[in-house]
């Protein structure tokens, strides 16, 4: 997974140029307003994920770069030119579902060959292509069977290669690993995003899973109310939350009570108690000080340190979780806005260094941690 | 946990139930084949002697021959326009929203409400007026009438049935709507279009009242010639001939079951 992340940087700066992009778009059904003037450029190549709880308009968005409804304004273009009037079938689009939508009544050969197929190509170059593709998948000697005759995964690799072998401009993904067993998900993941770096592919895929557009992704959109909250890649996104909704819904949040106390520069200052943390500035521009503000900081954000310790806000170990790789810590605090704060702790020296009960300091470094004023 | 005895008389007495309604659905069916096989001229039962010259006698009778074969002929004609016109409906009802939809999807289904000699009777009528009343055209179009309900219901359900994902994917692929109907469409559908026409098929075989109003002497169908034959005898040609019907309805649904499996012929399993 690291090499992934690492790369993900050098694959979304390759080319500037925009292969999908969104002006404005609305979309309405009945009184129900799905998307309000989202705009969204997606570079080509990259890997965009639309990540947002479910009704947030992201199928939505997705469904009209598709071309199975139209919007009611705003303009989408695909490789520059305007696709508003364009049907489905013109579009030159791959998509994947969610639930693989093979043809029950063609073999594996038949569906990968469909698309080939309705554009005319000779027979030869065409199995020559789904075998090649076929390979690309690691499904290489299934061609002949029949969909139902496959696993989860070995469908949707299918239904993949169905969607790549056609070289489309984009990719659309709905969702594709939301029928997956979990073990399952996190290999295909991993494929899916090798196939799709080697071959170079503009991508937007869909999902619910913070986890999933995370770990895939070279930029994000976060959506909720038909709008886009914050656009960036993966780590902007969980390190630098725009909004209290994108900073509780990408991953888990501690929430602590504070206090705007001052500016210094790039950062504000919240105190937590008698601790003092040093934030971001930005989401706290233009609030006076002594404001209430919520503090939300990650679990392996949240250090534990001696109770004397400058800087430092108290709390008492309620529990201890061993998870094997880390310790998931649970803290009683006066200060948090919620319930136990989390703390995740590396290794297992927790287990022994704070036992249940144990009175113990927490300490967030400068920008560990992202600041709101209380609504 | 032992059981009462009340629990127990009440699973004996649901049993016994169970068992009688069942026998009463097999009775009737095992009356007519038991006679089939007497080997007196009488319609008697239980039978003294075993044959089976009734058997051959219906076979050989020439006016179920005929009968037969213009039951045949309606048959195909009938629920093959059937079919046609009411998958055409049927994807209209299920696809498009237009004007009246309620009330024409009511004109459609009210066959099965309307007494099948009202049916029968109008259609007599008509025919008298363009003097068609000799012809087949008339008794097919009224089995289309009468038929239609029965396919679009399964054609519908089949539709309803279908994920629309399938035909999006399709359209995904580059095939232009025409394609993803021949393609896509089609091909998932065709269980439930066999299905239609075989109940169709079955029902327009087996018509009878309205069929003794719309048919002649040269048009009239099975029934109706075996109607005409029990006015005037009472012998067990006519329960061999019964047997004959169950046994080829049946082989017909076991055909279709080993093709399409009975779940999908007779709707009950849903596409996913």
């Amino acid at each position: 997974m690291n090499n992934l992340a690492d790369s993900r940087n050098g694959t979304a700066s390759s080319g500037d140029d925009i292969a999908v992009r969104f002006d404005a778009v609305t979309k309405r059904f009945g009184d129900a307003t799905a998307l309000r003037e989202v705009s969204l450029s997606v570079r080509s190549g990259e890997f965009m994920t639309l990540l947002g709880p479910s009704g947030c308009g992201k199928t939505t968005l997705l469904n009209l770069a598709a071309g199975f409804f139209s919007p009611d304004g705003g303009e989408i273009r695909i490789d520059g030119a305007r696709v508003n009037d364009v049907p489905t079938y013109r579009r030159e689009i791959g998509m994947m579902f969610q639930n693989y939508a093979l043809f029950p009544h063609m073999s594996v050969a038949e569906n990968i060959a469909y698309g080939l197929k309705v554009r005319h190509i000779a027979k030869k170059e065409r199995d020559r292509r789904v075998e090649e593709v076929l390979a690309l998948v690691r499904l290489a000697g299934m061609a002949g069977r029949k969909p139902r005759q496959l696993s989860g995964g070995q469908q949707q690799r299918v239904a993949l290669a169905r969607a790549l072998v056609i070289s489309p401009k984009v990719l659309l993904l709905d969702e594709p690993f939301s029928a997956l067993d979990k073990n399952l998900r996190a290999s295909m993941q991993v494929e899916l995003r090798e196939i799709q770096r080697k071959l170079k592919v503009t991508t937007i895929f869909v999902t619910h899973d913070q986890g999933e557009a995370l770990s895939l992704s070279d930029r994000v959109a976060v959506m909720s109310d038909g709008r886009i909250r914050q656009l960036g890649t993966p780590e902007e996104i969980y390190r630098r939350p725009c909004d209290r909704f994108v900073a509780s819904f990408v991953g888990d949040a501690n929430v602590l009570r504070g206090r705007l106390d001052g500016f210094d520069g790039a950062h504000s200052t919240v105190a937590v108690g008698t601790a003092r943390v040093k934030v971001p500035e930005a989401p706290l521009r233009g609030v006076a000080l002594s404001t209430p503000v919520d503090l939300f900081v990650r679990p392996e954000q949240l250090k534990i340190a001696e109770i004397c310790a400058p800087s430092a806000f108290g709390g008492r170990v309620a529990a201890q979780v061993y998870q094997g790789g880390h310790v998931d810590l649970y803290i009683e605090c006066a200060q948090s806005a919620s319930d136990r704060l989390l703390v995740r702790s590396a290794g297992q020296d927790a287990m022994t260094r704070w036992p249940v009960g144990a009175e113990v300091g927490m300490i967030i470094g400068i920008d560990d941690a992202v600041a709101f004023p209380v609504p | 946990m032992p059981r009462s005895t009340y629990q127990r008389l009440l699973g004996f007495v649901g049993k016994l139930a169970v068992l009688l309604i069942l026998g009463f659905l097999v009775l009737p069916v095992a009356v007519v084949t038991i006679a089939a096989f007497n080997d007196r001229a009488i319609l008697s039962f239980p039978p003294q002697a075993w044959s089976l010259r009734w058997f051959a006698k219906a076979i050989a009778y020439q006016d179920f021959r005929d009968g037969f074969r213009n039951g045949l002929v309606v048959t195909v004609w009938a629920s093959t326009i059937a079919l046609m016109v009411g998958a055409m409906f049927a994807y209209a009802l299920d696809r498009y929203r237009f004007r009246f939809k309620k009330g024409i999807e009511g004109i459609l289904l009210s066959p099965l409400v309307i007494p099948h000699f009202t049916v029968g009777l109008g259609f007599l009528i008509l025919a008298a007026q363009v003097g068609w009343t000799r012809g087949y055209a008339v008794v097919v179009f009224c089995h289309v009438v009468l038929v239609l309900p029965f396919v679009i219901r399964s054609v519908y359900v089949s539709l309803r049935n279908l994920d629309q994902s399938y035909e999006l994917a399709a359209a995904s692929l580059g095939a232009p709507p025409s394609r993803v109907l021949l393609t896509v469409t089609l091909p998932l559908l065709l269980p439930g279009l066999v299905s239609g026409w075989l109940f169709a098929a079955i029902l327009s075989f087996n018509e009878f009242t309205a069929s003794l109003f719309v048919t002649a002497q040269r048009t009239q169908t099975l029934p109706v010639a075996m109607y005409n034959y029990v006015r005037e005898y009472a012998d067990p040609s006519m329960a061999a001939l019964s047997v004959m019907y169950i046994v080829g309805t049946a082989v017909l649904i076991v055909f279709a079951n080993a093709f399409l499996g009975l779940g999908k012929v007779l709707n009950i399993e849903q596409s996913r």
